[in-house]
């Protein structure tokens, strides 16, 4: 997304025409309203060249290299392959019998909006006075001291979406993070990544408002709850398309159609909560209705159902391994769910949701992956490994910059002490942006929050 | 996979004194990790006969000629896998209310629950259990109203109407937060609510003969109390924080005949020694690593080893999501290992220390009397990508199939043929 500070900047100073006439400034651009108020401060650590070699390299899209070697330079990757030089003053890293992958991509986390530990004062994740709350925005709630994000990255998380939770129809927006801890959550933002829009199917919204008497209380309620505020954001943004093109003055803002006018210029991802197959297809019908485009429905615990109606919308389906049964909309979860969206062509995501799931997402697809193997579904690692680190990254809008071992990438990568589809191994070193932020035999490299300091067990391998 | 044996081969003097119509089982060719001793047999042999374990040896072990074969070549044998914690059978849907019976929020009895009451071997979580390898479950109850949440029983996941081994097994109570919430908001508050509890134990039945109501428990209440505190049964307590552990430890002396467990111990790496001291086990959930709450500061993945190099004797549970994921102790064990423990310590913490905290001496172990419960993996049982070819519960070969496996066949292609899929079954 394009920063719009300096445009607001060039306006209130140097007098430059912001007031009307150009055709090809949004209305949010010609009204002077700043689209990224909360910019990123994150900039990439220092790193080393380093040359990592003799590794089980798997690229992220689709390759298993033998004896590999990858490059990191200037906190890119510089190459990638098994015939490649270490060039002179590199680190040198002898990887035999490790494997190294790009970093593993979160798309669905609640790491500081629920924070370690659960107490009520932490509870930062969820706007429950309103069904539809499409104004709140998840980075407002992260707490960056949340320990949960250490224990992510001894994981092999290198970046990951933070969402508000499901017990509304519009939950508010997500936001993308580097996991590299800050003082502010500015200082962990993702650069340039797109604003994502959480939505919920299914039986929480109903059964929070329901619960009080108040609509949504059915599933019919959630979809004329979804299509009455979608009709008004079709008309908030004819007014400042409008305004756009002819100036005048500009029509009220109102923060939570900023985000659905937003969705509709394309501009912000929809991430939808929604496990039942029937409902991922009405909700797909819905976006054809109102023109947007739903990016990933979340849970799916149902999406093998579909798999080929995703495929066809070019939805992604971001899921757990196996959780199941919790609830009734998941009463009808397989082991196989991520192989069957995989092997229909649809984009299959592991997600966690989950402060303990997020540490071992490797381990997640590895489960689903042999799950698949023993129900005839023949998929390599090397494609598998897409589920972690491509297909999040395309779900959120940086595949461009991460989510894969190819060249000019952000060097967001994983050295693991072995085939990181076994139980038995573990995230090694951790670089993001080329800078090691983790390793698994130097406690210099233990990061500790501010709320872990004088606590038992201060700087403990977690 | 399974064969019946066509050459003639000695039968072993044991075999020889079996009825001659005895259902025979052999297992082949794999390597069978007996629990009795930490190396692995190699190209090892298990014998079953109707619903035991008659002989457990090397390829030398001569397999009798009327037995059913399972070849296990290339795989593991193990025991099958006891589940220390779960509350698989007593929950359909997590949140129906109607089809959760772990516990009673409004009940006027607590230590009375008697969890069997609510079991279901019928449920579709007992298969989705079983075919993951685990063939014995300790099934608890959870907290309603009060710190005492109820008894709760042994039970294998055949499925069969005659699936529960023994009821009022262990007493359940929640001590630390938890405890503190259940009886009026303090820690002293459930202390002195569960010092008066075991006492009105104690006096049970002579401080009730004038009426139903002691000092912190009604009649019934105390009568299931009861057998803990003469020593019959076990008190299994939930507690996290390190100085919540030691004041349970430090009571121990005043009731001699107190038996105790403790569920949770996310701290217990703190007082890892006085623990081993007092000879109290500990059933604990491996992935336990965060401070979730303010009583698991101290949460670290290296508990387990901790725990077990300082002589605790350790369990491993899921304990997240007891009624639905208890399959996941597998990949909980697996990851204590890459967290330090030994192998043959994880295999022991979901087999043989289950069974001995719980008292079921012919579980947990492939030994001559055991059980038959005897599981085939078509790979290290504690690999994520390893899963069981054959699991025998009492000697009968058992069902791989699940509602979910049902489910994954039906949608395994997605063309429609003349008939909606409905038709597919």
């Amino acid at each position: 997304m394009v920063r719009q500070n300096s445009l607001l900047a060039l306006c209130a100073l140097a007098l430059v025409a912001c007031g009307g006439g150009d055709k090809d400034s949004s209305g949010e651009e010609r009204a002077g309203i700043d689209r990224d108020p909360y910019p990123s401060t994150y900039t990439p650590r220092p790193s080393e060249t380093v040359f990592i070699t003799n590794a089980t390299v798997l690229d992220g899209v689709g390759n298993l290299i033998e004896n590999g070697s990858v490059l990191l330079e200037d906190g890119r990757i510089a190459a990638v392959g098994a015939d490649i030089e270490a060039p002179d003053g590199a680190r040198r890293i002898d990887a035999r019998g490790k494997w190294v992958t790009p970093g593993i991509i979160d798309n669905h986390s609640h790491l500081g909006v629920y924070a370690s530990p659960g107490v009520n004062a932490h509870a930062d994740g969820n706007e429950v006075t309103a069904p539809v709350t499409a104004e709140v925005w998840a980075e407002h709630g992260i707490w960056p001291q949340d320990p949960g994000f250490t224990r992510a990255l001894a994981g092999g998380i290198t970046s990951m979406q933070v969402l508000p939770g499901s017990a509304n129809l519009f939950g508010g927006r997500g936001v993308i993070l580097k996991n590299v801890l800050g003082r502010t959550v500015q200082d962990m933002k993702f650069p340039d990544a797109p604003y994502t829009l959480k939505m919920a199917c299914g039986e929480n919204p109903k059964r929070v408002y329901g619960g009080r008497g108040q609509a949504p209380g059915s599933r019919m309620g959630n979809f004329a709850g979804y299509r009455q505020t979608w009709a008004n954001a079709v008309e908030y943004k004819r007014k400042w398309d409008k305004f756009a093109e002819e100036g005048g003055d500009p029509p009220s803002r109102d923060l939570e159609m900023d985000t659905l006018a937003g969705v509709l210029a394309g501009d912000i991802l929809v991430h939808m909560h929604c496990y039942r197959a029937d409902e991922m297809v009405q909700v797909l019908d819905m976006a054809e209705e109102f023109g947007y485009k739903v990016t990933s429905f979340h849970h799916g615990v149902e999406a093998y159902k579909i798999a080929d109606r995703l495929a066809e919308a070019d939805t992604c389906a971001s899921i757990w391994a196996d959780w199941w049964g919790f609830k009734m909309e998941a009463y009808d979860g397989v082991r196989e769910n991520l192989p069957m969206v995989h092997q229909a062509g649809a984009c299959a995501i592991v997600h966690s949701d989950s402060e303990v799931g997020i540490q071992r997402l490797n381990q997640e697809a590895a489960k689903a992956w042999s799950d698949g193997r023993r129900a005839g579904l023949d998929i390599s690692q090397a494609d598998a490994w897409s589920w972690l680190s491509a297909n999040p990254a395309r779900s959120l809008g940086i595949f461009e910059e991460t989510g894969s071992l190819e060249i000019g990438k952000a060097a967001d990568v994983v050295i693991w002490t072995g085939d990181p589809f076994s139980v038995f191994t573990k995230a090694e070193q951790v670089y993001i942006d080329g800078a090691l932020f983790f390793d698994l035999t130097d406690d210099s490299l233990l990061p500790v929050t501010d709320f872990e300091l004088g606590q038992p067990g201060q700087g403990d391998r977690k | 996979m399974i064969r019946k044996a066509l050459t003639g081969v000695a039968l072993s003097a044991m075999m020889l004194a079996s009825p001659a119509l005895a259902d025979t089982i052999a297992i082949t060719g794999g390597t069978v990790w007996t629990g009795t001793q930490d190396a692995a047999i190699e190209n090892g042999v298990v014998l079953i006969v109707d619903d035991k374990i008659v002989a457990v040896g090397d390829a030398r072990l001569s397999v009798p000629s009327n037995a059913t074969v399972i070849d296990a070549a290339g795989g593991w044998v193990t025991p099958g896998i006891f589940a220390p914690f779960a509350r698989t059978g007593l929950v359909e849907v997590g949140a129906e209310a109607a089809t959760n019976d772990t516990a009673a929020v409004e009940s006027k009895y607590s230590a009375a629950l008697n969890a069997a009451d609510g079991f279901n071997p019928a449920s579709t979580t007992i298969d989705i259990t079983r075919i993951e390898g685990i063939t014995r479950m300790a099934v608890a109850p959870s907290n309603g109203n009060r710190m005492f949440a109820g008894s709760g029983f042994i039970a294998d996941t055949s499925g069969d109407a005659g699936s529960i081994l023994r009821e009022n097994v262990f007493q359940l109570i929640t001590l630390g937060e938890g405890g503190s919430g259940l009886s009026g908001g303090s820690r002293p508050a459930a202390w002195a609510t569960l010092r008066a509890a075991l006492d009105d134990a104690q006096n049970y039945t002579g401080r009730y003969v004038t009426g139903p109501e002691g000092a912190a428990l009604n009649r019934v209440d105390a009568e299931a109390l009861a057998p803990v505190v003469r020593g019959q049964q076990l008190l299994l307590v939930q507690v996290h924080r390190a100085s919540d552990i030691r004041r349970l430890l430090g009571i121990l002396p005043d009731y001699a005949e107190l038996d105790v467990a403790i569920v949770g111990a996310a701290e217990g790496w703190l007082v890892a020694d006085e623990l081993a001291a007092a000879d109290v086990p500990v059933i604990i959930d491996p992935f336990d690593n965060l401070p979730a709450s303010f009583e698991r500061l101290g949460a670290t993945s290296k508990n387990a080893q901790r725990l077990i190099d300082a002589g605790v004797t350790t369990a491993f549970a899921q304990l997240d999501s007891s009624a639905h994921q208890t399959r996941l102790i597998l990949q909980n064990a697996g990851n204590a290992v890459a967290n330090g423990v030994s192998h043959a310590d994880a295999m022991h913490a979901i087999t043989s220390i289950p069974a001995d905290i719980f008292g079921q001496t012919t579980l947990g172990r492939l030994r001559s009397g055991a059980a038959g419960d005897v599981v085939v993996w078509d790979g290290d049982p504690l690999e994520i990508t390893s899963a069981p070819s054959h699991v025998l519960i009492d000697g009968e070969v058992q069902s791989l199939e699940s509602r979910q496996t049902l489910l994954r066949d039906r949608y395994l292609s997605l063309e429609d043929g003349d008939l909606p899929l409905a038709y597919r079954k």
